[in-house]
């Protein structure tokens, strides 16, 4: 099986876990980063991204534009769309969002079932009803990773991007953003205290080797990430016909 | 499970107490899942099932695995033409949250995909081996077939997995 020998033993039987600290990274670059490290690295991973730039619509895999998306003032103020390689919903980050990623082999995470399932019945981040972060999963044979997007803060103009989904969990209740969110900032002191958090945390359960970024960028140009930045013609062309079954 | 203990891990380092608005997830969940299999088709270890007819070898996801899934949503296929490899995804399923790689037990031709399912990705949960079939190979190398699981040892592998 591909993940025998990939994890070194740690000394205290945990698993070992790189983790990867950046801040205000583009989220398309983020992506990419993660599917790289899901398909072609054996390690265990957590990215850690405070904040990013320019504020950006993700959508997840499956995603119709036209039914998530308000076309119009995206192509007026040319807010990039970009669509992710995990399923799940359509948010809108930017340097309010906290972003925390696990990539994980099945195998070398003790007691989690190889099956996709465990993964999904994590609840979502909520205080009292409302959400202050969402996350979505993609899961390949022997690995899987889990990405979350926390709101330590957002704009509410920015949610006027996004159209209130046809298709949503029970909990939305149909609910306009700014009644189902909440800004974890009202909820604990500082960033730093959230990130350093996780951290902490993290290390009760694995061996934490925090890993430079650059170490683990090869020249490896042959792997090519799914995630996708729609253009503009992607988007007019959308906004101008009914969007068919042909995906961009 | 790891990633609950981090979280309530985190929630602890994070003086979070309670998150309120789903109950969490059960400490150990208890069902007695009984999944179709069929007998005549061979399957993986990764749940999913070939049906071998002649030169042809038709593709799809088990029972066990659509149940684990839950409501797919959309189904991403290769193009016809496309080859395929025994063991490596050919595609992947989304369900709700999570995307899925789907493993093509052959090597060969992909001759032929499932249309109906870009429209109706609903018939991989309610058909798993008649309509929710995913995808048609020409197989390159047949012996492969052999070295796959049988209904009774797929069954097998199904309950110990469970069994976690």
């Amino acid at each position: 099986m591909a993940a025998a020998g990939l994890t070194r033993a740690s000394s205290a039987g945990r698993p070992l876990m790189r983790l990867v600290t950046m801040s205000g990274a583009p989220i398309l670059q983020q992506l990419h980063l993660e599917e790289r490290l899901l398909r072609t690295t054996g390690d265990n991973w957590c990215i850690i991204n405070d904040g990013t730039a320019p504020p950006t619509i993700v959508m997840g895999v499956s995603g119709r534009v036209s039914e998530l998306v308000e076309i119009q003032p995206v192509l007026r103020d040319q807010v990039p769309v970009v669509r992710r390689f995990s399923g799940g919903g359509t948010v809108i980050v930017d340097q309010g969002t906290v972003f925390v990623t696990f990539i994980c082999n099945k195998a070398a995470v003790a007691g989690l079932q190889p099956f996709p399932r465990d993964i999904m019945t994590w609840s979502d981040y909520a205080f009292s009803q409302l959400k202050f972060g969402g996350n979505a999963q993609s899961i390949t044979k022997n690995r899987w990773v889990h990405h979350t997007s926390f709101l330590w803060d957002y704009d509410v103009k920015n949610m006027d991007y996004l159209k209130i989904p046809k298709r949503a969990p029970e909990y939305r209740l149909a609910r306009k953003h700014t009644d189902f969110l909440c800004r974890m900032k009202e909820y604990m002191p500082s960033r730093s205290v959230f990130t350093d958090g996780v951290i902490t945390a993290l290390r009760e359960q694995f061996l934490v080797e925090p890993t430079d970024i650059e170490t683990v960028l090869s020249d490896d140009d042959a792997f090519v990430p799914s995630t996708k930045l729609l253009s503009e013609q992607d988007l007019e062309e959308i906004a101008s016909s009914k969007e068919s079954l042909h995906r961009v | 499970m790891a990633l609950r203990l981090w979280a309530s891990s985190a929630a602890n380092a994070l003086k979070i107490s309670g998150t309120g608005a789903r109950a969490a997830a059960p400490a150990y969940t208890i069902s007695r899942y009984f999944a179709t299999v069929l007998d005549g088709l061979k399957y993986t270890s990764t749940h999913e099932w070939v049906k071998h007819e002649g030169d042809v070898a038709t593709v799809g996801i088990t029972d066990h695995a659509q149940g684990h899934l839950g409501e797919v949503v959309f189904m991403e296929l290769p193009d016809t033409g496309a080859k395929v490899s025994a063991g490596e995804s050919f595609g992947n399923v989304e369900s709700v949250k999570a995307t899925s790689d789907v493993n093509s037990p052959v090597s060969g031709e992909v001759i032929e995909v499932n249309t109906k399912l870009t429209e109706t990705p609903g018939l991989i949960n309610s058909s798993p081996y008649e309509e929710g079939w995913m995808i048609k190979v020409k197989p390159s190398s047949p012996a492969e077939l052999d070295s796959l699981l049988d209904a009774a040892k797929y069954t097998k592998h199904c309950e110990e997995e469970d069994a976690h």
